[in-house]
């Protein structure tokens, strides 16, 4: 009986003699939605990419429905889809023919690929703007095809880094409320990462917080609440028990810095 | 656990789809890219016009002003009609090379990672982006058509002609937009692959035969050429689209030198490629 559909086992990866992520072993859970905290630079993409193949682990093992991220990965791509920390779509194309080339690169069998793309595209509330440009697309928009994109192969597993980063707070509900009909819809894992602790806490059955490259915590959010032992315990104070002083520090210049870019990518 | 629950697994995961299958949806998969490339040059073409101002002015200008003055040898042909060829190779060289920096901007705007992500081989995802420039080939090859047409250029217009001009170009498109693709992989920034691309792509059109024969040149020199694939693009187009013109190598060995170096430079940036999104 399959019990996760995803699983790792001592995953480490090395950047020179920084080890950005440290002997990291977790399993998610089918249909679970699972949370990556900790603060920057503690490791949360290099993870990301070494689940999506991206990036090879120096040693330990990952794998994705099954699949061995680093002896299958053609296989295990056709499971997972990734929504990247950073924006990522083309500006000189419409928001149709994004969708059109990956469902066509995931081969979508032709008969199901309209049908898939309106699809999408309504699921995410993009079907008027369907025939525009992308570049002329707000940034609410861009996450939303994104996140179009990456759901149209009915993947097992779905990445998300940052999915809400710069969004406008209706935006970031647009893209809550999807996560959670995706989820219910096709059974769909997520495993995401935020800077937001409401976000993680109203979003993910549990969350890992990494620190350092290591996982220093992994559960409910309300059982890591309440193994603080206070009463009115948040998610935010968990983050700060585990993951120490740099919370504050640093966070909102790469933020920030990211966000514009964001906007300027559009062009 | 009961017996049930293990043959009824909580969620199907696919079967792996066979060899015959995946050669399928590769080809599939190849002519997306293309198509991809199609889409964006439709929605944007001032590009492709613009580009038809440099093979005009060496045309035009340079070509002319050298007809004149007979500097040049070139046997029984015109120094037009030598040079037209010449030209239109030159155009697909500087077309390609522009891969690395289209792929480089890709990188910035997270494209290559959302191929690299999806189950496209990479041999097909550096295929098809190497093949797309043959796209901007194409249409620079209409235009120096047109363009020698208009200057009374005689051209051979052969059905054996086209099809093979269209080859050499596909060859030729290929080769420098996977050499340009491959200086991206490795240098990674805009920055640094301009002045690469810029110091590489003089050298390789002036040590080639594009502008003249490679008998008026210093022995070194030629030795260069001869390792220089613009020379066998510019060798094969010549033959194939000049009436009456003489070859240093036979077409056919032309365009089999350009395949083969073609497709070994696409197997080395499908190797590169992958850290584009490391
Ligand atoms: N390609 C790379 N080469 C060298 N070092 C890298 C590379 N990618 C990441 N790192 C380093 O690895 C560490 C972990 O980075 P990572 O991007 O995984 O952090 P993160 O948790 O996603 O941070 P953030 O919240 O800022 O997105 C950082 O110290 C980073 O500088
Ligand atoms: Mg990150």
């Amino acid at each position: 009986m399959i019990d996760s559909v995803l699983e790792t086992n001592e995953l480490t990866r090395e950047f020179g003699r920084l080890t950005a992520v440290d002997r990291v072993s977790f399993a998610v859970r089918p249909g679970e939605v699972f949370g990556l905290l900790g603060p920057n630079g503690a490791g949360k993409t290099t993870t990301i990419k070494m689940l999506t193949t991206l990036l090879p682990p120096t040693s330990g093992e990952a794998r994705v429905a099954q699949f061995d991220v680093r002896r299958q990965p053609n296989q295990a791509r056709r499971v997972i889809g990734y929504v990247p920390q950073l924006i990522s779509v083309d500006g000189q194309v419409t928001g149709y023919e994004n969708l059109w080339v990956f469902a066509r690169l995931y081969r979508i069998p032709h008969e199901e690929r309209e049908a898939r793309i309106r699809e999408a595209l309504e699921f995410m509330g993009l079907t008027a703007f369907r025939d525009v440009l992308v570049k002329n697309y707000s940034g609410g928009m861009i996450r939303r095809l994104e996140i179009a994109q990456a759901m149209m192969h009915r993947p097992h597993v779905l990445f998300m880094d940052e999915p809400t980063v710069g969004l406008d707070p209706l935006a970031r509900d647009a893209v809550w409320a999807q996560i959670e009909l995706l989820r219910r819809t096709y059974g769909t894992s997520v495993v995401l990462t935020t800077h937001y602790m409401e976000e993680a806490d109203h979003l993910c059955d549990r969350v890992g917080i990494l620190h350092r490259g290591r996982l220093v915590a992994l559960d409910t959010p309300a059982a890591l609440k309440a193994s603080l032992g206070r009463v009115d315990g948040s998610l935010e104070d968990v983050f700060v028990h585990y993951a120490g002083e740099e919370v504050e520090l640093g966070g909102a210049y790469r933020e920030a810095g990211r966000t514009r870019r964001a906007a300027v990518r559009r062009q | 656990m009961p017996p049930s629950a293990v043959s009824e697994p909580v969620v199907r995961f696919p079967a792996d789809p066979g060899v015959g299958s995946a050669i399928r949806g590769a080809f599939g998969q190849l002519t997306t890219v293309v198509a991809y490339e199609a889409r964006k040059l439709a929605h944007d073409p001032t590009e492709l016009l613009l580009r038809a101002v440099q093979p005009a002015l060496w045309l035009v200008v340079f070509g002319s002003v050298f007809t004149k003055v007979h500097a040049i040898p070139t046997g029984s042909l015109t120094y037009l009609q030598f040079l037209t060829p010449g030209i239109l190779a030159q155009s697909v060289l500087f077309v390609a090379i522009f891969y690395g920096i289209a792929t480089i901007r890709e990188r910035e705007l997270g494209i290559v990672t959302k191929f690299l992500v999806s189950p496209t081989p990479r041999v097909v995802l550096v295929g098809g982006r190497t093949l797309s420039a043959s796209l901007r080939g194409f249409s620079q090859a209409v235009i120096v058509f047109l363009l020698a047409l208009a200057l009374g250029v005689t051209l051979d217009w052969s059905v054996v002609t086209v099809v093979g001009v269209f080859l050499a170009i596909i060859l030729g498109s290929a080769l420098f937009a996977a050499l340009s693709m491959i200086i991206a992989s490795l240098v990674k920034t805009q920055e640094r692959f301009l002045g690469i691309g810029q110091l590489m792509t003089m050298p390789l059109f002036f040590a080639s035969n594009a502008i003249y024969p490679i008998s008026i040149m210093p022995a070194w020199l030629r030795a260069v050429t001869y390792v220089n694939p613009l020379t066998y693009l510019v060798d094969a187009l010549r033959q194939l689209m000049i009436p009456g013109a003489g070859g240093m190598f036979p077409a056919g060995v032309d365009l089999g030198v350009l395949a083969a170096v073609a497709l070994m430079l696409i197997w080395v940036e499908s190797r590169l490629y992958p850290r584009m999104a490391q």
